[in-house]
């Protein structure tokens, strides 16, 4: 699915889900085998948990073109390994300063929780973050 | 309590007596003009026995405790100079010792000192190389062993004869240790000690009668402190936000129970009520008035609570 | 272990401001510990830098490397291959001992420190430090019941606890424990009361920074 014409010809964002294999994961799996429709622009990495989730790779996911980044974890209190979720959403946040201490918006770094049953869930959430950086438009680092 | 007299000291002398004494508060303006000080002063003279002069209290910059003394003390009152331990090191603290008797002074009061995080430089670096039981004794022994801490010898008539002051706070925590930390000041050297406000009756109370068990009251004079509530607002602010004064429930309900304009003068009676008790109370040998910004009730609350005349000793 | 914390990015900005290529060391010591200067938080800042350069249209090369230690020359040598790379600045990433020897070593090197130094502590929990020494040069804490007056009394008061001492907290700040308080406890608590009042100290602040800055030799390790 192509999103709206942006006010930015030419660009497609560039989004980056890091899923927990538990929950989010299997949630894609299953928004895809249900035809449930959500942009193709988001891409998807599989990780064990989102306590794997780490402040770099997102980092890195920005210096290379991401313009966006979310991690989708377990609803909360039901972490495969207790709190991953829990200390993915404490990095989240502190991406969330780090990125606008350098101009870039907080937005475009999210933590979702859900669980894996919940296919149309991953989709609406897909859609809903890919609708918001096109909002923002293209990462700061590609604008120039 | 008859004793034979340290120093030069008015108070000394009215204590010595057997006098109930009284000691006023006078905090320095923020600024250079003398005749601040002297109005304030004009307040309290024949009200009170002598006046502490703060050292920069709350740590905010106000011309020095020493000079403010020394014009209290031309017009005729004579100054309890105060002395915190934040601003000087020892080099400092008895320099200024020296200069203070020199000058004139006959008493000096030991204290910690405010954090300066509470006043108008809060950037500032603090001292502390004493703390205020060192600083009692190296004045203790300047006086009475005629040595600076350096061991350096003060000639005999060279020695500042200054009577020892202090503070004591049985509203602070440890609750228990309180007393004790009192006893540690005692024995340091401090000749009469001054207490923070109180409005917590049944702690004091029980503070002191474990203060004369101990004998402290034998060698120290204790003075109570007091300091009029002028609002049910001031109240409610020293119960919330002061740290080491309580506060009981029963005097903000009393303030509740007047209306605003008539609170000041509720408050004065809860003073004078508490002076009464005071006066009869074993081991307290005078009342320390704290009305600070608030000097021209002074005369109001001695007359209301029968504090004049002072004794002219 | 010395505890530091990241200077404000914005600041790190004017460091690296004009630069093209820079150099970020890291260090193995107290700061990875303490997640302020180690590998990882390098390459976080890296990346920052990075990002920012992106924003702003310049050119901006970072390199990492870290050091075992920066507080002994020969880790610090080890940046000598790096040299030859020509980098506009050098951000250590050690408590300030680093940049200074960085300095010290390399001597046409702009280099900047890239964190705040900021007390001898250690960790009451994961991510929480507290300071614990204010390395006087004459350590007292068993007069007190293995609690350090010095450095965490607000006044550094050896006869406490001041006037201010309320609910167990210091006046500075309720977050701030009242260590007198926690003395009186203790020597209560231990049944060595009457012993510790028997106490009469005065600190001599020579062994302190008081004394001028401090050195200490010694004749049996020297080569």
């Amino acid at each position: 699915m192509t999103m709206e014409a942006s006010a930015f010809p030419g660009w497609e964002p560039k989004i980056l889900a890091f899923c927990c294999q538990y929950c989010a994961y299997s949630a894609a799996d299953m928004a895809g085998s249900m035809r449930l429709e959500y942009p193709t622009e988001v891409e998807i990495v599989l990780i064990p948990c989102t306590g794997r989730f780490d402040v770099i790779l997102a980092l890195r996911a920005f210096e290379k073109g991401a313009d966006g980044v979310f991690a989708a974890g377990c609803l909360e209190g039901n972490c495969h390994f207790l709190d991953g979720n829990i200390r993915a959403r404490k990095r989240v946040n502190f991406l969330k300063a780090e990125l606008k201490s350098v101009g870039y918006e907080p937005e475009r770094i999210e933590m979702f929780n859900l669980s894996a049953s919940q296919g149309p869930r991953f989709a609406e959430i897909a859609r809903d973050f890919t609708q918001n950086i096109v909002g923002l438009g293209p990462s700061p680092a590609k604008k120039l | 309590m008859t004793k034979e007299l340290k120093t030069k000291s008015h108070l000394e002398k009215v204590l010595s007596l057997g006098h109930f004494a009284v000691t006023g508060e006078l905090g320095p303006p923020r600024h250079a003009k003398a005749s601040d000080v002297e109005d304030k002063v004009s307040h309290l003279l024949g009200n009170v026995d002598s006046v502490n002069i703060t050292d920069n209290q709350t740590a905010v910059v106000r011309m020095s405790s020493l000079s403010a003394s020394v014009l209290a003390q031309r017009k005729g009152l004579e100054a309890n100079m105060q002395m915190v331990c934040r601003d000087r090191n020892r080099i400092a603290m008895q320099s200024d010792i020296l200069g203070a008797a020199a000058l004139g002074i006959n008493n000096l009061l030991i204290l910690s000192g405010d954090h300066q995080s509470f006043g108008d430089h809060p950037q500032a670096k603090n001292v502390y190389d004493l703390d205020s039981i060192n600083l009692i004794r190296t004045l203790k022994n300047m006086r009475d062993e005629g040595r600076l801490m350096s061991g350096q010898e003060l000639p005999e008539d060279g020695r500042p004869r200054l009577f020892i002051g202090a503070a004591y706070n049985p509203f602070a925590d440890p609750e228990d240790y309180r007393v004790i930390r009192a006893a540690k000041k005692v024995k340091a050297g401090a000749d009469f000690m001054q207490s923070q406000c109180i409005y917590d009756m049944d702690r004091f109370r029980n503070f002191m009668s474990r203060a004369v068990d101990m004998g402290l009251t034998e060698k120290t004079y204790f003075l109570a402190g007091v300091t009029p509530l002028k609002s049910l607002g001031m109240a409610k602010y020293m119960k919330n936000n002061v740290p080491g004064i309580t506060m009981p429930d029963f005097y903000i309900e009393r303030l509740k129970g007047v209306p605003k304009d008539k609170q000041a003068e509720e408050g004065i009676k809860i003073a004078c009520e508490q002076i009464e008790e005071f006066k009869e109370m074993k081991g307290i040998s005078g009342v320390h008035l704290m009305l600070v910004e608030w000097e021209h009730m002074v005369p109001v609350i001695v007359k209301a609570a029968k504090l004049i005349p002072r004794p002219n000793v | 272990m010395i505890i530091a914390e990241r200077k404000p990015i914005d600041e790190i900005k004017t460091f690296v401001k004009g630069k093209e290529k820079i150099l970020l060391v890291a260090c193995r010591g107290c700061v990875t510990v303490c997640n302020a200067g180690g590998t990882k938080e390098a390459g976080i800042l890296a990346s920052l830098l990075r990002l920012d350069a992106a924003k702003e249209g310049v050119p901006l090369k970072v390199d990492e490397l870290t050091l075992e230690r920066q507080c002994d020359p020969e880790y610090i040598f080890e940046l000598s291959p790096s040299m030859g790379e020509k980098y506009d600045a050098i951000l250590s990433m050690a408590c300030s001992i680093g940049p200074q020897f960085i300095a010290s070593a390399y001597p046409n090197e702009k280099v900047y420190p890239v964190l705040n130094t900021c007390f001898l502590g250690g960790a009451l929990a994961h991510g929480v430090w507290a300071e614990r020494c204010q390395a006087c040069g004459n350590c007292i804490i068993h007069k007190f019941g293995g609690l350090c007056p010095i450095s965490r009394c607000s006044k550094s008061l050896l006869n406490g606890p001041c006037g201010g001492s309320a609910g167990g907290k210091c006046e500075v700040s309720k977050e701030i424990d009242c260590v007198w308080q926690l003395i009186v406890e203790k020597v209560t608590s231990d049944g060595t009361m009457d012993e510790f009042l028997s106490l009469e100290l005065v600190k001599d602040w020579r062994t302190s920074r008081d004394g001028g800055p401090r050195k200490i030799a010694r004749e049996e390790l020297l080569k």
